[in-house]
């Protein structure tokens, strides 16, 4: 019941986005990657959600071949860096938009939904703004109903493309410990792109430095930190 | 009082020599020929006005206009947000070469697209002989006046979507997708709710112009009275024949469905003013 990701790769035209990347992680564990600018992170979580095709390589999640899935039966949830929230819709169905969407057969009664949407909400801490539009909420608050929304799927792996980005020092270090918790709870295997380094060490089981589509090192934060093997890693690590 | 310049004096004069030029120009050329529309059609009183539009031949022509209209317009609708979302949404070979021929008709003379119709389908044409062999008649005709309104009217819907689709980006049915939306479901339920207001003003933009339309109809429906001469070309005939009144009353009714669509666009707007608002903020 773990992920394995076996020498994945990815070009753009002629440029490599992604060079062989190889990582093994067990179920439940909340990976974060890290690395510059480019270096191949929301290629790689992309990939994960079905949202791109690897050129090559494989990935086994739960003893499924992940790949050869199509994106909309993975149960990913996908927390977006620009949260991409139905901005039609109202939070509440932002929410319910994954359980409204699926067949007849496997699809919640009106009521059941309602009270899942409530739970999430809840859960959230926005329990009173189901009934609000995207543009009526703060970057925070968009955040918190983008990951109720990817939640709401029960997802089996939760991808965060650096999810606290657009948000002030003081806010990410409170989401940072409720979502660890949420992690937890809900028992999901999460992978957690961030620039933020200190973040990602305090918050990980996993960490994965990447340097121009490879991975650089991979290992428990405190093994990283302790012992960075190579040069640009020691370098990223004192940046 | 200083001898200063008052700083918002120069500003203000130039506001509204600016504001009365703008009047004065929708004035002159929207307002003005649109009253006399209306003062020509009525010269003789409503009652010679009415007559003029329920003579048989002016009906006729009413239900030849809407007819194309009905038909061409949901058409191009259903093309247009086709070929939106393709271009949009996705990536593939001979996109900007798509791109280009959707505008093809906003750049060829609208008789030089009616002639071609021409080519294709009269009696010297491609498939005239074999289409008139199976007694089906496309040129002088109702399926040429509705082809020639597609061709002119091709470009709007998805000239109006295309821009505003690339703008929203592909975020939102990435979003769907990950969620476990069909490809039908996200367009069902995000990509068409995110577009309707562009949608709705591009279907009235391209229905205004289907009613509208002159050059390309005129080559292809060989005005036959009580026939196939759609609205502007029974104008043009009765005007031609020293009728002013009856053109002009054609005319007036012309005009009239323009006002009544943008009526009813404005309608919309308010109504539901909220639900733009929060759209636009984002
Ligand atoms: N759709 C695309 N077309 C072409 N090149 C792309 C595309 N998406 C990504 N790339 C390239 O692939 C490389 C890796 O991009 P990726 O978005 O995965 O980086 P990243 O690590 O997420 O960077 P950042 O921290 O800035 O978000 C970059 O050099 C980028 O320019
Ligand atoms: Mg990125």
């Amino acid at each position: 019941m773990s992920l394995i990701i076996d020498s994945v790769s990815k070009r753009f035209a002629r440029f490599p986005a992604l060079n062989g990347v190889s990582l093994t992680a067990p179920q439940g564990a909340f990976l974060a990657l890290v690395g510059p600018s480019g270096s191949g992170k929301t290629t790689l979580l992309r990939i994960l959600g079905g949202l791109e095709e690897a050129d090559s390589g494989q990935v086994r999640f739960a003893d499924m071949n992940w790949l050869s899935m199509p994106a909309r039966e993975r149960k990913a949830g996908f927390v977006f860096q620009q949260y991409a929230l139905f901005k039609h819709m109202t939070v509440a169905q932002n929410i319910a938009f994954g359980l409204e969407v699926r067949p007849r057969a496997t699809r919640p009664s009106r009521s059941e939904i309602r009270d899942r949407v409530a739970e999430l909400l809840k859960l959230v801490q926005l329990d009173d703004l189901g009934k609000r539009y995207p543009s009526q909420l703060s970057g925070g608050q968009r955040q918190r109903v983008a990951l109720a929304r990817a939640l709401a799927i029960e997802p089996r792996m939760l991808l965060l493309d650096e999810p606290f980005g657009a948000l002030d020092a003081k806010v990410r270090k409170e989401l940072r410990i409720w979502l660890r918790h949420i992690h937890d709870q809900a028992g999901v295997t999460s992978i957690f792109v961030t620039h933020d380094q200190e973040e990602a060490f305090a918050m990980a089981d996993l960490v994965a430095v990447m340097n121009l589509g490879k991975i650089e090192q991979y290992g428990a934060p405190a093994d990283v930190r302790r012992d960075p093997r190579t040069k640009f890693v020691s370098d990223f690590l004192s940046a | 009082m200083s001898g200063f310049k008052n700083p918002t004096r120069d500003p203000l004069a130039l506001r509204v020599a600016l504001t009365l030029l703008a009047v004065g120009f929708v004035g002159l050329l929207l307002v003005l020929p649109l009253v006399i529309v209306f003062k020509e059609a009525f010269a003789d009183g409503v009652g010679k006005a009415w007559e003029a539009i329920i003579e048989p031949d002016s009906l006729s022509a009413v239900k030849v206009s809407l007819l194309a209209a009905a038909i061409a317009v949901p058409l191009n609708t259903l093309f247009g947000i086709s070929a939106a979302w393709a271009v949009a949404k996705h990536d593939f070979r001979g996109k900007t070469f798509l791109v280009t021929l959707i505008d093809l008709p906003f750049s060829v003379s609208p008789v030089v697209s009616g002639l071609v119709y021409v080519l294709i389908f009269g009696m010297q044409g491609w498939f005239g002989p074999t289409l008139a062999d199976h007694d089906i008649h496309v040129l002088f005709a109702l399926p040429g006046i509705v082809l020639a309104t597609m061709f002119v009217t091709f470009p709007f819907v998805a000239r109006e979507l295309i821009p505003l689709m690339v703008d929203q980006g592909r975020d939102e049915e990435e979003a769907a997708t990950s969620l476990g939306a069909s490809g039908f479901s996200t367009f069902w339920r995000v990509t068409l709710p995110n577009i309707k207001w562009g949608l709705l003003y591009a279907v009235l933009l391209c229905n205004a112009r289907a009613l509208g339309e002159f050059g390309a109809v005129s080559v292809v429906s060989g005005h036959i009275r009580g026939q196939t001469n759609t609205m502007p070309l029974h104008v043009e005939l009765l005007y031609n024949n020293y009728d002013y009144v009856g053109a002009f009353a054609v005319a007036a009714l012309l005009a009239l469905l323009a006002l009544l669509t943008l009526i009813f666009k404005t309608i919309l707007e308010w109504r539901y003013a909220d639900e733009l608002a929060a759209m636009l903020r984002r």
